[in-house]
């Protein structure tokens, strides 16, 4: 969206402010009160049982601060896990096996790993299907219903075919990360390959440029802002696949062990603190092909 | 071994009646369309058949069709439970709640410009994040039977149908609202007979991203806990015992469920905005 600054720049960051980080930082404060106020409801009944047991009674004061500051609350506060993320991400030694960066790491590189080859792939399936009739009436109509099936229901059994013959840790994570970001770049890249109109097309034809310069000089650049699109949903999808991976063979390393492991133990906190690592895990990786994207468009002088 | 070379050449026939049809002069027609990613689907699983009987490829490693066609047929009883417990249950009834939830949402923050201003970058952020994972504290709050599926369904499509909902109902032009002020019409008016229909595109393009994050939100919370059936827990426990053409089974179950979701909603898109370019003929 182009911004004009037609009433003086000099207000610029005020307005923007007003604009875009007040109503923000509103919703943000309005998400946070009220997920205080869920946790007194929430936890509450643990506390009465607690109290029911020894038979003292306790203010309403008391029973909200019990409810925010309990061991596995149900619903932990968000202080309680704010001080947890601290704690495993700063406080810890980055290998040990209670740190959270050693257990991001961990998902991290298979989904890089998966992100890097399902997105190199996409990209030679999708110039193929732009240059070959055939394969683009072919692979294409099952490229795009590919997209409507779960296709994480096949994870678990990528997992333990690649375990029965003996390939295990990060690759079978990588793979299950590279076929979910597979299908949304191929059907990005072959629209962007496909985005010069004709006259472009026909220009470069009275420049009697031959098809390789064709792709180079024109569908390449034209189908990068496509590319950058797709290559943001396929990130996120990736780092859900590792994560979704790592759930079914009980892994004990990662950010989806994690999970698993406060779940059969009823570690809240822990699930929750995990929750958040993925969350802010998968706003950096986007940010980061958010950032290239903007940077390359505007070397390539196409404004965004 | 001899299978192999017949994989091969059924490779190539396959292959070059393809390029054949593609090339030829009635590529366009739409039985042509139709036929040359049928050939290919079907040449895939041909060839998929001989080399698994090929090589003896273990079971254990990659079942044949056929015998995940026979597993298919033979344990439907099974399969539709499954499809019941994750699909109807489940995916469905959550599928309903979230997208109502966040339609109604949406209107409001429609309404309030500082709600949408403050709202739609907290949606889009939570569109792109992992949000399966909130499977695990949801299967502890609700349980593990099929209320907990939905609820995981419900937070799965809840910020993608909004965040489309919000982006849709913005997208007529001044002078189209122009025109409906000088009409003398309400904001109901307004709403019903200009923005709602001109948001559909945008409604519907957000209701078909969600049929997928649908089955994928319930077959994925089964992994945290369910009760003995489900396709998500098939799935599991059918890895467990190694029983692959089960899960294959299973698979095909999914992505059955899954394209007619998808299907139905695309067929339902059809009949309401008729209007628009993208689904004239």
């Amino acid at each position: 969206m182009p911004i004009v600054c037609a009433t003086g720049c000099g207000r610029g960051i005020k307005t923007m402010f007003k604009r875009s980080a007040l109503p923000v930082l509103t919703v943000l404060g309005v998400i946070i009160a009220l997920w205080y106020a869920a946790c007194v409801p929430m936890n509450s009944a643990w506390t009465a049982q607690q109290l029911a047991r020894s038979g003292a009674t306790m203010t309403v004061t008391e029973t909200v601060g019990a409810a925010w500051s309990q061991d596995r609350p149900r619903l932990p506060a968000p202080h309680q896990v704010a001080v947890e993320l601290w704690d495993t991400v700063v406080m810890k030694k980055i290998t040990s096996k209670r740190s959270l960066v050693y257990h991001g790491w961990i998902t991290l590189s298979a989904t890089l790993l998966g992100f890097a080859i399902g997105t190199s792939l996409g990209i030679l399936l999708a110039v193929g299907i732009v240059h070959s009739r055939a394969m683009d009436m072919s692979v294409m109509p099952w490229a795009i219903v590919s997209q409507t099936i779960p296709i994480i229901a096949i994870a678990p059994m990528i997992i333990v075919v690649l375990y029965s013959i003996g390939v295990q840790g990060m690759i079978p994570k990588a793979i299950i990360s590279a076929y979910l970001s597979f299908f949304p770049v191929v059907v990005g890249m072959a629209k962007g390959l496909r985005s010069p109109d004709a006259m472009q097309l026909d220009l470069l034809r009275t420049y009697y440029a031959s098809d390789a310069q064709g792709f180079w000089k024109l569908r390449l650049p034209a189908s990068m802002p496509y590319l950058f699109a797709s290559l943001k949903i396929a990130v996120a999808a990736s780092l859900v696949g590792a994560i979704v991976g790592e759930l079914p063979t009980g892994a004990v390393r990662g950010l989806g062990a994690r999970l698993l492991a406060g779940s059969y133990y009823g570690q809240t906190v822990q699930i929750w603190s995990a929750l958040f690592a993925a969350a802010i895990l998968a706003a950096c990786l986007v940010a980061i092909i958010g950032l290239i994207e903007k940077v390359a468009l505007r070397r390539m002088g196409m404004r965004q | 071994m001899i299978y192999v070379v017949f994989a091969v050449l059924l490779w190539v026939s396959g292959w070059m009646l393809n390029v054949r049809l593609a090339n030829g002069p009635h590529a366009q027609s739409r039985s042509i369309q139709l036929l040359v990613p049928a050939i290919f689907g079907l040449t895939i699983l041909l060839i998929w058949e001989l080399i698994v009987r090929g090589l003896s490829v273990p079971l254990v490693i990659l079942p044949p069709p056929s015998m995940i066609a026979g597993r298919f047929a033979g344990s439907l009883p099974i399969l539709w439970q499954d499809f019941v417990q994750t699909f109807v249950k489940g995916a469905l009834s959550g599928y309903v709640i979230g997208c109502a939830a966040a339609f109604i949402l949406a209107i409001v923050v429609d309404r309030f410009d500082f709600l949408r201003r403050g709202l739609l970058p907290v949606g889009n952020f939570m569109a792109a994040l992992p949000i399966v994972g909130t499977a695990p504290i949801l299967v502890m709050w609700f349980g593990f039977d099929w209320q907990s599926k939905a609820a995981v369904v419900v937070v799965m499509v809840f910020f993608p149908v909004l965040v489309n909902t919000v982006a849709g109902l913005r997208d007529t032009s001044d002078m189209q609202r122009d025109l409906m002020r000088t009409y003398g019409a309400s904001y109901s008016q307004t709403l019903m007979k200009l923005r709602l229909p001109a948001a559909m595109p945008f409604i519907f393009n957000g209701l078909k991203i969600a049929t997928t994050l649908a089955l994928v939100g319930a077959i994925v919370a089964e992994f945290f806990g369910s009760p003995t059936r489900g396709m998500g827990f098939r799935i599991s426990t059918s890895v467990g015992q190694l029983a692959l053409d089960m899960v294959w089974a299973e698979i095909v179950v999914a992505a059955l469920a899954g394209s007619f979701f998808y299907g139905a909603i695309a067929l339902f898109e059809r009949g309401v905005t008729f209007w628009h370019p993208s689904q004239r003929k």
